[in-house]
């Protein structure tokens, strides 16, 4: 592997598959990017097979000086690695999903798809400033296309907030880059992780950045573009949306916020807490109440993002893990869920949930995935949401009980907009012929369910394969936020130890006296 | 032996005069059948003068030697870089000029005039002499010249009402913006006692006066309608929709460059000693080129009017450069001239390519609808040139928007820096319109007609640039906009 520009070719793969797939016709199209999906994925999966675990911090580095003020320079920590991997990992299921349900332009909408791949490999990869800040923004191009060109009825609207919402949060993200390079001098990600900015600047800094993630994550209450883009995006948008897009914001989190500017975060946490506490209630509240199953896993998706930034902002290991396996989880399950979406949307041309019913009876294999990702989110344990849900909240709670007191209300309020949403699309009766008429899922929606499926009980039942790479990488942020840590709110007093064990015999001069003392009590 | 060594610096602009005398005689001799042999030798006359700039911009020249007729004309590296620029430019409006006069867009008028490449060669003469000036009096000849030339150009459909129009404007406004700078030029003359700029820099030392001031103050102001930047910037939209669409790629681009490359030698060369006098003035011209540029605008049916709205929201980001007043803001200014100049020569071109079947050209909303269906590689370029113009990343146009934002907070003027970049996302709301209307909308299927292989070259070869690939063009322009920047700010 040695030598091998691994990371590179990662992205050279889906870019020459996008370039390729622009100029052939659509069946062409769909073999083209399924292929060089597949070949990005098994390439993925050689990257994780020769990450070495506690090996150096960042592995299979890259660096070329092609451009002038910033240079291309590539290399993944254990945190890189798992996002990556979801990325490649999702990206043939969207191909998969959009295989008969997209039929204009197919060219064009598997070359988008490729490109974001790339960009979103780029983005968890950049090791420059600036070369994030690219990868990161450039997002905005195919998924305004894809939102715009095959989305539903109402895309056009949806499109622009979706853009005009992104950039606004990013170019102050920007302005503080500069600041940022300007006074340290380099635009090394590394080295800035270990850099100490004055702490005025890091308040400045720190909210230049939180416009750009607490959008991209989103934060109630900047979250409100997410569910117009999710209803109006293609199925497969839907699910990069969800799956990787707004884990951009949480990645942003942990690789800028938080080792950057630890002091600024420590102040702000008390902001991160406010806000999401209210969007688990609030957003789950909302869930609730939907008619359309797009948008109710939207409104659970900004929930579940709340738990991610309460166990990041915890500023302890279990949080921070738990934040990360919450992202990889949510990334999956919420993915998955989409598709359950999509392949009912297919038969049907409805998001509605009453025009449903009854699935369970003809539809028993759809019901029986739908069934396992129902529960993953809501955190069923055995699933992978039980495994991040618990670690955050175990975090948080070391941190402030009330926030953990809060944010757990949307684990219950989850199971209730889950298994509510579950009864009325595959329980009760068959009340709609149309529906009772559906096929059950077909050979090609197997392929796509099922590994999503295997990858979330692998997950929930032994999270240490997922855990393992990201362990020193956690340690080592922790080490750096252990200084500027804000205070539990528990305030565990231990007693004064004993100065002898209850059981010490008491023939020792020294703790003759000890002894005494303690039966006085 | 001075005067030879002075003739040998201006050679390309020799090469210029004569090759538009020579070529006018020839249009006078054998009229209108010639025009496209003409355009074809004025192109040849135009490349061989960028291509006599290319050691001197690749070493690099700077001080005494740079001097000629005795302290009027500067040839040094900055001004062989914009020169370099003008020079492209106006091969670009030469390229796609035939194809559009001969075929019914031109309207009654049919058929390219012999006129036209000349005046464009009279107009690059003009403009090199603005951008090598080293005294009033010679910026003021090189402007004229230009300026003549260009009202013409605009005006150059004699029977097409819009046309005249344009030219016309461009002509009473023109004329009052030379006026204002001639003022200021006086004022400047009275207060200092010279017109060479070394003089009147000597002579702005320490407090200044506020006759001299005022001379500032009206020199900027002419300036700034040159380069159409707010508040003196309304008759741009009005000459750009009328004027014949080769004309305004032209104006978009050449005269753009040269206004601008001059009025960055003005403040740092002769105003460069009172930096505090100038540089709020550029920097609210700055801010509110960008905010009305784009406000401006989003209600906008016309592309070209609406290109002329992004080419004054555009000035806008250049002037940032220039509010830092520092070698690197110079620079990033150089940079995005650079870029500016490919995006808008690609807009351009498109646009010219937007033909029906008989050759007529569309130019509004409704009649790009669905252009991604009919007519994909238009739309796909079209598309790259508006995300390139809005500063989205991977494509070249954020990477002007990059060094000019970087020199603004480098310099410490941070709170500038962030109004500008938050007022940027304004413009991205009709940029992106482009790309709904081309992508989202049901086809309108007008755009049928067929273009020639010089648009295709040209539209691709900026779509090149504008590419992701653009960015490994970074390092040499850097290098060639820093060594440029640097001529400007040797000590006096």
């Amino acid at each position: 592997m040695e030598g091998l520009p691994i990371l590179s070719l990662m992205m050279c793969v889906p870019l020459a598959g996008a370039a390729l797939c622009l100029f052939s016709g659509a069946a062409a199209a769909r073999w083209i990017a399924l292929g060089a999906t597949l070949v990005t994925f098994v390439l993925g999966v050689l990257l994780w097979s020769n990450y070495q675990i506690g090996g150096p911090q960042w592995q299979f580095t890259e660096r070329a000086e092609l451009f002038a003020g910033f240079s291309y320079a590539l290399g993944i920590d254990g945190i890189a690695l798992m996002l990556i991997m979801l990325s490649v990992f999702l990206m043939p299921v969207c191909i998969l999903a959009s295989w008969e349900s997209v039929t204009k332009r197919v060219g064009e909408y598997m070359a988008a798809f490729l490109f974001m791949e790339v960009l979103m490999i780029g983005t968890f990869a950049a090791q420059d400033l600036f070369l994030f800040y690219v990868f990161f923004e450039a997002g905005l191009i195919p998924m305004y296309l894809i939102i715009g060109v095959w989305g539903g009825d109402n895309r056009i609207y949806a499109s622009y907030k979706f853009f005009l919402y992104t950039l606004l949060g990013s170019v102050l993200m920007l302005i503080a880059m500069f600041w940022m390079v300007a006074e340290a001098g380099t635009s090394d990600i590394p080295t800035l992780m270990q850099y100490s900015f004055p702490p005025e600047a890091q308040t400045w800094l720190w909210l230049a950045f939180f416009a750009s993630f607490a959008v991209k994550v989103p934060m109630w209450p900047l979250h409100t573009w997410l569910p117009d883009a999710h209803v109006q995006a293609p199925t497969a948008g839907s699910v990069i949306l969800a799956g990787v897009l707004l884990k951009l914001g949480g990645y942003g989190f942990i690789r800028f916020s938080l080792p950057m500017f630890p002091e600024a975060s420590a102040q702000f946490a008390w902001l991160v807490f406010m806000l999401s506490m209210i969007a688990v209630v609030y957003t789950s509240l909302v869930a609730l109440v939907q008619n359309d199953m797009k948008k109710l896993i939207a409104y659970s998706s900004v929930a579940h993002m709340a738990i991610v930034t309460v166990g990041l902002f915890a500023f302890n290991v279990q949080g921070l893990e738990g934040a990360m396996i919450v992202m990889l989880s949510h990334g999956l399950v919420s993915g998955a869920l989409f598709l359950c979406v999509g392949v009912i949307y297919d038969r049907l041309h409805t998001r509605e949930i009453a025009r449903y019913g009854g699935l369970a009876i003809n539809m028993p294999y759809y019901a029986l995935f739908f069934l396992l990702f129902t529960m993953a989110s809501i955190g069923l344990p055995g699933t992978s949401g039980f495994v991040g849900e618990f670690l955050s909240l175990a975090g948080i709670y070391q941190t402030s009980s009330l926030v953990a007191l809060i944010c757990t209300t949307g684990i219950i309020l989850g199971a209730a907009y889950m298994l509510y949403l579950y009864r009325r699309v595959a329980f009760g009766g068959q009340v709609n012929e149309d529906a009772a008429a559906m096929r059950d899922i077909s050979a090609r929606e197997w392929v796509m369910m099922a590994p999503i499926a295997a990858a979330v009980l692998w997950m929930g039942v032994y999270p240490e394969s997922f855990l393992a790479p990201m362990r020193k990488d956690i340690a080592t942020l922790d080490a750096r936020l252990v200084a500027a840590a804000p205070a539990s709110d528990a305030r565990l007093a231990p007693g004064a130890p004993r100065a002898a064990a209850a059981n010490a015999l008491p023939h020792h001069e020294g703790q003759d006296h000890a002894g005494a003392k303690e039966g006085a009590h | 032996m001075e005067f030879a060594a002075s003739f040998a610096l201006v050679i390309p602009e020799l090469v210029l005069i004569a090759a538009g005398l020579v070529l006018l005689l020839v249009a006078a001799w054998s009229g209108d059948k010639a025009a496209r042999v003409i355009a074809i030798i004025a192109a040849s006359a135009l490349f061989a003068a960028g291509l006599l700039l290319v050691p001197g911009l690749h070493f690099g020249t700077d001080g005494p030697a740079t001097f000629a007729f005795g302290g009027l004309i500067k040839v040094d590296s900055f001004a062989l870089f914009a020169k370099a620029l003008i020079y492209l430019s106006a091969i670009a409006a030469l390229m796609v000029a035939p194809a559009f006069f001969n075929s019914a867009a031109a309207g009654i008028e049919r058929g390219m005039r012999a006129e036209y490449p000349v005046l464009i060669l009279f107009a690059a003469v003009g403009m090199s002499i603005m951008v090598s000036a080293n005294d009033f009096m010679s910026l003021y000849l090189g402007l004229e010249l230009n300026s003549l030339s260009a009202y013409v150009l605009a005006a150059i459909l004699r029977r097409d009402s819009r046309s005249g129009e344009a030219g016309l404007k461009y002509f009473v406004l023109g004329a009052l913006a030379s006026g204002i700078l001639l003022y200021g030029m006086s004022l400047l003359y009275g207060f200092t006692g010279g017109t060479s700029f070394a003089a009147v820099r000597a002579g702005l030392t320490g407090e200044m006066g506020i006759g001299a001031l005022f001379g500032v103050i009206f020199v900027l102001s002419g300036l700034a309608f040159k380069i159409s930047a707010v508040p003196f910037h309304m008759w741009t939209p009005d000459v750009y929709e009328g004027a014949p669409t080769p004309v305004t790629a032209f104006f978009a681009t050449a005269p753009k460059v040269a206004a601008v490359a001059l009025t960055a030698r003005v403040v740092f060369e002769v105003f460069g000693g009172q930096v505090a006098a100038w540089q709020q003035i550029v920097m609210f011209t700055a801010l509110a080129s960008i905010i009305f540029g784009a406000l401006g605008a989003i209600g906008q049916e016309n592309l070209k009017r609406l290109l002329a709205y992004s080419s004054i929201n555009n000035i806008g980001f250049i002037l940032l450069g220039l509010a830092v007043a520092n070698p690197s803001g110079a620079s990033a200014m150089l940079v995005y001239l650079f870029i500016y100049v490919a995006m808008s020569i690609g807009s351009f071109v498109a646009l010219l390519m937007l033909r029906g079947e008989d050759g007529a050209l569309f130019e509004t909303f409704a009649d790009i609808r669905g252009l991604s269906v009919t007519q994909p590689a238009i739309a796909w370029a079209l598309l790259m040139f508006m995300f390139s113009l809005a500063g989205i990343p991977p494509l070249l146009g954020f990477y002007s928007k990059f060094v000019v934002f970087q020199a603004t907070i480098e310099a410490g003027l941070v709170a500038f820096g962030a109004i500008a970049i938050a007022a940027s996302v304004i413009g991205a709301f009709y940029y992106i319109k482009f790309v709904k209307v081309m992508f989202f909308d049901e086809p309108a299927g007008v755009v049928t007609g067929k273009s020639n292989t010089g648009h295709w070259v040209l539209l691709g070869l900026c779509a090149l640039i504008v590419s992701p690939l653009g960015y490994l063009l970074t390092p040499s322009l850097t290098d060639l906009a820093d060594k440029a920047a640097a001529s400007l700010f040797l000590p006096v």
